[in-house]
């Protein structure tokens, strides 16, 4: 099955839709609470991310009875330095941003911590692509 | 396999008319309208009692004890929440309340708040305890534990462990009792409930084996009687063992802020079972963090707002406060129960088991067959005019495409539907009424 969600730059009131409904989704599809609490944490962090950095993004999200797999493909800065926004609170958030309760920098690294694979590809100026995994059994 | 799940409300189907206003108002869509006749699926039932306090006709009802059952044993405890003497007007002391209740049977009167001497502590050993497991939810409404079992499965694990007052109290109690030299099995411990998930937590229990209270008697009915038997007093107050002026805390644990201006760190207060349900969907996503304890009751303004109290909630807390200033006037009336002596025996029963998540979102527990169910009620949902009218039997669109997937309803049961498939003579307008006719009983079509 797939699922296709738009994210608008800086909405943070929308920020958390589409996670919400992809939680509700894997509830009806009876998964395993544990894993879709990580996958909904997962997207939620990557949704915030595009939100908060991005101009806009589409997610798409694929689900089978053996993996759950997300790709969230965003217009906007690119990341530099991946190796170093992967590191724990290291930010570029704004002070704006950070003011409204994000931008604490665990992004990323939360979003790997919470999958089983990872992909990030980034180019500067143009836009970021991420994709990750969780197996279902 | 798992027990069956008590639920203590219930629909009388004589004064049910079937006009789906608890359909409408309930938090876990447990109700459809058969036959005229609101029915509850047992399963996804919490007993948060929202459906209740919407009947016009009462006939949701909640199921107690005869009161008479008391006498079947020798010693008889009520054990009474504070917010069931805030229902009295301030002037009617404690005290003559608690003799009314010795009058009318009752050998020993037993006040739960007492407890919370012995809970708070625990509640910071637990917080020193659990540290990864944040927020830590507190177990206190049982309506929230069954929400969270049904609806947020993954946060199950998130709830704290230990025990609620009514229970631990009535542990105690009973050993007092018997280390007194009574005899366990002439012991009765009757809650006085003002809440419908409280009878359903004590009759099938969550995290215990089984629950230490013997019976329970809904908050209205024993305030009528006890109203009554004030009204008509001759003034003679007879012996109370352990008059009450709890003056602190303790006697607020019950309501709002009651837990979590007590426990440790950064803390929440939710009531309300929907401000409930937007809040832990947050914590489910991690939308929320940094909070160490979240209270959630599922009734607006907690225990005061319980479906089963004869007063309005705001007079209840209003009079609570009251007779909290006048009680620490005489703080040197205080006697303690002794339950702080029973520290170590009641250890073992202030902690919780496990509480299982029993998820009933799911359509199918085979996820190919679930996912073959949810296309087919995508593509249903689509032809249904998402009004959420209700016409259907079934609180919104989306839930009838639900239900008919899970053969529980067909497509015909839209009136929409209906209309388009007599205009294509698909069926005929003696079809249709009967359709409706199931669905609401022979008062609707006349």
């Amino acid at each position: 099955m797939e699922f296709e969600y738009k994210v608008e730059g800086g909405d943070f009131t929308n920020a958390g839709s589409a996670s919400s409904s992809v939680k509700k989704t894997l509830k009806k599809l009876n998964v395993d609470p544990k894993i879709t609490r990580k996958i909904v944490v997962a997207l939620y962090e990557a949704e915030v991310n595009i939100v908060a950095h991005a101009y806009r993004g589409d997610i798409l999200v694929k689900i089978s009875p053996e993996q759950i797999n997300i790709t969230l493909t965003d217009e906007g800065p690119g990341i530099e330095n991946i190796e170093q926004a992967m590191v724990e609170g290291y930010s570029t958030a704004s002070a704006k941003v950070r003011e409204m309760g994000f931008g604490a920098g665990m992004g990323l690294a939360n979003i790997k911590k919470n999958t089983d694979q990872m992909n990030i590809q980034s180019e500067v100026g143009k836009g970021t692509v991420l994709s990750f995994t969780n197996f279902l059994s | 396999m798992d027990k069956p799940f008590y639920h203590a409300l219930k629909i009388d189907e004589e004064l049910c008319i079937g006009c789906s206003h608890c359909m409408n108002s309930c938090p876990t869509e447990a109700i459809r309208v058969w036959n005229g006749i609101a029915s509850i699926d047992e399963d996804k039932c919490i007993d948060c009692g929202e459906c209740a306090k919407v009947c016009p006709t009462t006939a949701i009802y909640v199921e107690e004890d005869y009161f008479d059952n008391i006498f079947k044993y020798r010693y008889r405890v009520a054990l009474i929440p504070s917010v069931f003497v805030g229902q009295f007007p301030e002037n009617i002391k404690a005290s003559q309340i608690y003799s009314v209740l010795h009058k009318l049977g009752f050998t020993h009167v037993y006040e739960v708040e007492r407890a919370v001497e012995v809970l708070r502590e625990a509640v910071w050993d637990y917080q020193k305890e659990y540290v990864d497991e944040y927020p830590i939810i507190s177990s206190f409404c049982p309506a929230i534990v069954r929400l969270i079992q049904v609806k947020f499965p993954s946060l199950v694990d998130q709830i704290m462990k230990l025990n609620t007052p009514s229970d631990i109290a009535a542990t105690f109690y009973r050993k007092k009792l018997t280390d007194q030299g009574l005899r366990d099995n002439e012991i009765g411990i009757f809650y006085i409930t003002p809440c419908a998930a409280k009878i359903a937590s004590i009759i099938s229990p969550v995290g215990i084996e089984e629950s230490a209270v013997s019976g329970v008697i809904n908050s209205n009915s024993l305030y009528n009687r006890v109203y009554r038997e004030i009204k008509n007093e001759t003034g003679d107050i007879c012996a109370v063992p352990e008059p009450t002026v709890i003056h602190d805390y303790k006697l607020l644990w019950s309501l709002n802020r009651g837990e979590s201006r007590q426990a440790h760190g950064r803390t929440l207060a939710i009531d309300g079972i929907y401000n409930a349900i937007e809040f832990l969907e947050m914590v489910e996503n991690e939308e929320v963090t940094g909070i160490d304890f979240l209270e959630c009751r599922a009734c607006s303004q907690s225990c005061a707002g319980g479906i089963l109290n004869a007063e309005n909630r705001f007079l209840i807390i209003e009079r609570l406060k009251k007779r909290i200033e006048r009680n620490n006037q005489k703080t040197s009336d205080y006697k303690s129960s002794g339950i702080r002596e029973y520290k170590d025996f009641l250890a073992s029963r202030i902690k919780l088991g496990d509480i299982p998540s029993r998820s009933m979102m799911m359509l199918d527990a085979d996820m190919l067959k679930a996912m073959q169910k949810m296309k087919n009620s995508q593509k249903i949902e689509k032809e249904l005019p998402s009004i959420d009218c209700g016409a259907c039997g079934a609180p919104s669109c989306k839930a009838l495409a639900e239900d008919i997937v899970k053969g529980n309803a067909t497509l015909s049961h839209c009136i929409f539907i209906q209309n388009k498939l007599i205009k294509n003579n698909e069926i005929n307008l003696d079809t249709a009424l009967g359709i409706i006719r199931n669905i609401w009983g022979n008062r609707s079509v006349k």
